[in-house]
């Protein structure tokens, strides 16, 4: 990819060099927060906000793939206007009556506030270069994106259409992993999205996971690996156990870029590491040669 | 009921139950060697001792039950191959790449039925439990497992798991081979096996790690074991930032039997013998072996096609949210 100059801040005031007008509706966000600037949390570079956004959220220094919520992930990868949540009326209900530091019936209510979605997941129908397709993209900013019953039953939902409407599925993961607040109704979500799996299999439907910084846990160790094709982002963090725990058990140090999607290629467990600017075109070949 | 633990270890919970018990076998020794009649003496400490397990046994609190679930000498998946099957016939390694001895699996009986058994080992001395990774699986394991399911399927044979792991093994090694591709493989493929699949968390569900050979047609759990999404400690370290809140997470977390049959993820609780399997293990095998024969003829009934939509709607209803 080529790297955009617009690095100093009298030049990063003009239009960066690519352009994704296409794909983002830059006028459409209203979340920005404070500060126009912000630095790149890989090369520590000052980043004008509007051209980062333009720029799909990866770092113009030094291409570094920054984490994206679960609508922007959606309208990155949709046709403009094209894509329609669905089922938003699904809630986590508290009903182990949780309390560890804080209640989760709280922790619930404060990153509802924040991300303006009731769970760590959005999913519904849109379109990719002109391809209809069930899309699910992962919110990291709700409890990591971890999976409990309401993104189990999402994704279990998505899946069950994209058999009933003969369309492929795309899963955008990025998780901390199965959700400890609902105990082992958590866990099974990873069962039960599996299972809706198998049956798109069976169906002969197209499953694309797309793996994203970070995912671990419950959801690598269910629906992310069971992609008929799997696509991870450069660099992202992917794992059953997460580094810290790792470390802890052999007591030494990991091996560089370890867990990396681009170790994952080496070793075997991922299909493509692909730039987000390319995501879309490259989303579409694989339909094309595999959907119905 | 034998009163004495042949066992050094001892529960902290349980420390006035030990005392009690040494004190009978000295009685009891002493009765043998001299003669002596204190049958109405023994039979006064004997009920006692019987009371006293109820009553510690009666209100076992999350972290208690952990602790009992992981008891030295209670009754591992090697013992309940003994106990309940016969003629086990095992099979070793994946085929791919190395042979885990954190899961044993074969070819056994089981009643009038012939069966594959995937089980899930810990070890009982120090060698052993070096020798099955203290029953944490490397994916390999997970790989072994599936690839002999396959076999059972092929020659139409009843699959029975016994689950006992803290979890599966979070390791260089273990990721760069894929670990969570082979549990997400085995679930896939668990869920849509052409045979019926018995499953019993046999002591630790521990999280993914024991879903890997847990997802089956009917689920069930001894009494004390626990199964939930991360173990107590993990659960601690991350949501109360220290290591030390394991009692509260195993509160939390709904860790038990009856919490896991409440929520659907289970269907049956399989009693332990007054004071845990580990005080009657012949017991506790019998019971086992009847849960197993009793649901095999069950589902031996069903068509295949039955079997297998009947599996993912026993998953499909798991999980509570709300509608707005």
């Amino acid at each position: 990819m080529a790297k955009s100059t617009t690095q100093t801040q009298s030049a990063a005031a003009k239009q960066p060099q690519r352009k994704w007008d296409e794909v983002v509706e830059t006028g459409k966000r209203t979340d920005i927060p404070e500060g126009l600037w912000l630095r790149c949390p890989n090369c520590a570079a000052m980043v004008y906000r509007k051209s980062l956004e333009q720029n799909l959220h990866v770092c113009p220094e030094c291409d570094h793939h920054m984490r994206v919520d679960a609508d922007t992930r959606a309208r990155q990868l949709c046709d403009p206007d094209s894509f329609e949540p669905m089922w938003e009326n699904l809630v986590p209900v508290d009903s182990l009556n949780f309390t560890d530091l804080k209640a989760y019936k709280d922790v619930l209510a404060s990153d509802r506030k924040k991300t303006g979605h009731a769970d760590a997941l959005v999913c519904g129908k849109g379109f990719i270069k002109g391809r209809g397709v069930m899309l699910a993209c992962m919110d990291f900013r709700f409890r990591g994106a971890s999976m409990g019953s309401v993104v189990g039953e999402k994704i279990t939902r998505c899946i069950e259409m994209g058999i009933e409407q003969n369309l492929p599925v795309i899963i955008a993961s990025c998780s901390g992993g199965a959700r400890m607040q609902e105990g082992s109704q958590s866990l099974m979500q990873m069962a039960k999205t599996s299972a809706a799996l198998a049956r798109l299999d069976d169906a002969g439907g197209l499953f694309i996971s797309l793996l994203t910084d970070p995912t671990t846990g419950g959801v690598t160790a269910s629906f992310a690996m069971l992609g008929d094709v799997i696509i991870a982002e450069p660099k992202a963090l992917i794992g059953f156990a997460g580094p810290r725990v790792i470390a802890n058990t052999v007591r030494e140090e990991l091996p560089e870029g370890f867990q990396r999607s681009e170790h994952l290629l080496a070793k075997g467990f991922v299909d493509r590491v692909i730039h987000r600017a390319d995501l879309r075109s490259e989303i579409s070949r694989i339909i094309d040669y595999a959907g119905k | 009921m034998s009163t004495a633990t042949s066992s050094t270890f001892e529960l902290d919970f349980e420390r006035p139950l030990i005392q009690l018990e040494n004190q009978l076998a000295e009685l009891e020794n002493h009765a043998d060697e001299t003669g002596v009649n204190i049958n109405a003496e023994l039979r006064k400490l004997r009920s006692s001792h019987t009371a006293m397990l109820k009553k510690i046994y009666g209100k076992l609190s999350a972290w208690n039950t952990v602790k009992v679930a992981r008891h030295p000498d209670r009754p591992q998946s090697v013992d309940y191959i003994r106990m309940c099957f016969k003629d086990f016939c095992e099979l070793h390694g994946d085929r791919r790449y190395s042979d885990d001895n954190a899961i044993i699996t074969g070819f056994a009986r089981v009643g009038p039925y012939k069966c594959m058994v995937v089980a899930q080992a810990k070890g009982k001395d120090v060698k052993e439990r070096i020798k099955c990774n203290f029953g944490m699986p490397h994916p390999e394991g997970y790989r072994k497992a599936m690839l002999k399911m396959k076999l059972a399927e092929k020659y139409n044979l009843p699959i029975v798991t016994l689950v006992d792991t803290p979890g599966a093994y979070p390791g260089v090694g273990a990721e760069e081979r894929g670990q969570a591709e082979a549990i997400a493989y085995n679930l896939q493929e668990m869920s849509r096996l052409k045979v019926p699949v018995v499953s019993i968390v046999i002591g630790e569900g521990g999280s993914g790690g024991a879903l890997g050979i847990g997802v089956a047609d009917r689920v069930a759990m001894l009494q004390y074991a626990w199964y939930s999404v991360i173990s107590p400690e993990g659960c601690s370290s991350i949501l109360w930032k220290t290591g030390d809140k394991a009692p509260e997470a195993a509160e939390a977390l709904k860790i038990t039997a009856d919490a896991n049959k409440k929520v659907g993820v289970i269907d049956d609780i399989i009693d332990e013998p007054l004071g845990g399997a580990h005080r009657n293990k012949e017991l506790m095998g019998d019971r086992v072996q009847k849960w197993i024969v009793q649901n095999l003829r069950e589902l031996k009934r069903f068509k295949v096609e039955n079997l297998v939509s009947k599996r993912y709607d026993r998953l499909r209803v798991i999980g509570q949210y709300g509608e707005e």
